[in-house]
């Protein structure tokens, strides 16, 4: 594993997630609410480039770093997961303004609160684990 | 140079964003961010319990050192790249915020009535943070992904399993934002 180009990644995406507010509690109440175009807009232009990108990867047969075939995991076609799941992420996603990614992106830069948000995260982790085998997908 | 003070426009992060995304493609990854929390409970021994946190959580490592990127950049950004122009929100959603009792950003990324300092000291904004991080974990695994995940990376590829997901987030988040919340926040 060649560390520094993960580390590199992942820092483009600390700084342009902080830059563009999308870590932001307040960007996501103003979306919630209909009052900006700024997230949309976000999500809209990585969408895209994303499935541009994905097109020409495809369409040109292009290989990974190592030469490997690039071949991108399908999702299971199931159904209730998706909007139970979603549902449940989407309660938690606007009431303390942070997904994943951005919940450790912000206790890097020193909101130490989001820290209880984390732990909350993992017990939820750990509920969804136990339970799954219970659960309706 | 102010571009880099100011709040990045978004279509320039929209784009970046979808850039860190195919470069983990290309890197012969995928970008998911809540994956992460499922390895880092199976590191704790848990797999040994419960058989969903029963696997190699090594092989995700390069996925802890993206995170850890993440937050170097988030501080960064933070106490390098930071403007009193920042998070210039509607001026709608400010009023509509006050009468919650949450305050206007002024340049801030974080409302201080939920992630202030003296949050340590009230037993409800801890249930708050911690209800709704249980909500996003059990959410996202149930889910099987997140916004980076799902919203991201499974609508770049045209997967319509990702795009229920998606549907479900915004439900969710709607029906906090537009009745739950103001239940909490209401004076």
């Amino acid at each position: 594993m060649n560390v520094l180009k993960y580390l590199l990644v992942g820092f483009l995406f600390g700084i342009v997630l902080t830059k563009s507010e999308a870590v932001s509690w307040y960007r996501i109440y103003e979306m919630f609410q209909f009052q900006s175009f700024h997230m949309y807009g976000i999500i809209g232009v990585a969408v895209t480039t994303g499935i541009i990108g994905i097109q020409i990867i495809k369409r040109n047969n292009i290989k990974d770093i190592k030469g490997l075939p690039i071949e991108i995991q399908e999702k299971p076609k199931d159904n209730a997961r998706y909007y139970i799941g979603g549902i449940s992420f989407g309660l938690g996603w606007a009431l303390v303004g942070s997904c994943p990614g951005p919940i450790f992106i912000l206790i890097g830069a020193g909101f130490f609160p989001v820290i209880i948000v984390l732990i909350g995260a993992l017990i939820g982790t750990v509920i969804y684990g136990a339970l799954k085998s219970k659960l309706p997908h | 140079m102010d571009i880099l003070f100011q709040t990045w426009p978004w279509y320039v992060s929209g784009f970046l964003i979808g850039i860190v995304m195919l470069t983990l493609i290309y890197f012969g990854k995928n970008f998911g961010m809540s994956t992460n929390l499922q390895s880092l409970c199976s590191m704790t021994g848990l797999g040994k319990r419960i058989a969903y946190f029963d696997f190699d959580w090594k092989a995700n490592r390069w996925n802890f050192v993206v995170v850890l990127g993440a937050m170097i950049g988030g501080f960064v950004a933070v106490h390098f790249m930071s403007d009193p122009s920042n998070v210039s929100i509607n001026p709608e959603t400010i009023a509509q915020l006050s009468q919650l009792g949450i305050d206007a950003p002024n340049g801030q990324l974080m409302p201080n009535a939920l992630f202030g300092d003296q949050i340590w000291q009230s037993s409800k904004s801890i249930l708050i943070l911690l209800g709704g991080g249980i909500l996003i974990g059990f959410g996202t695994r149930y889910a099987g992904g997140c916004t980076s995940g799902h919203a991201i990376s499974g609508l770049s590829n045209l997967q319509l399993p990702s795009l229920k997901a998606v549907i479900g987030f915004f439900i969710g988040g709607l029906i906090m934002a537009h009745f739950l919340l103001p239940l909490f926040f209401r004076s």
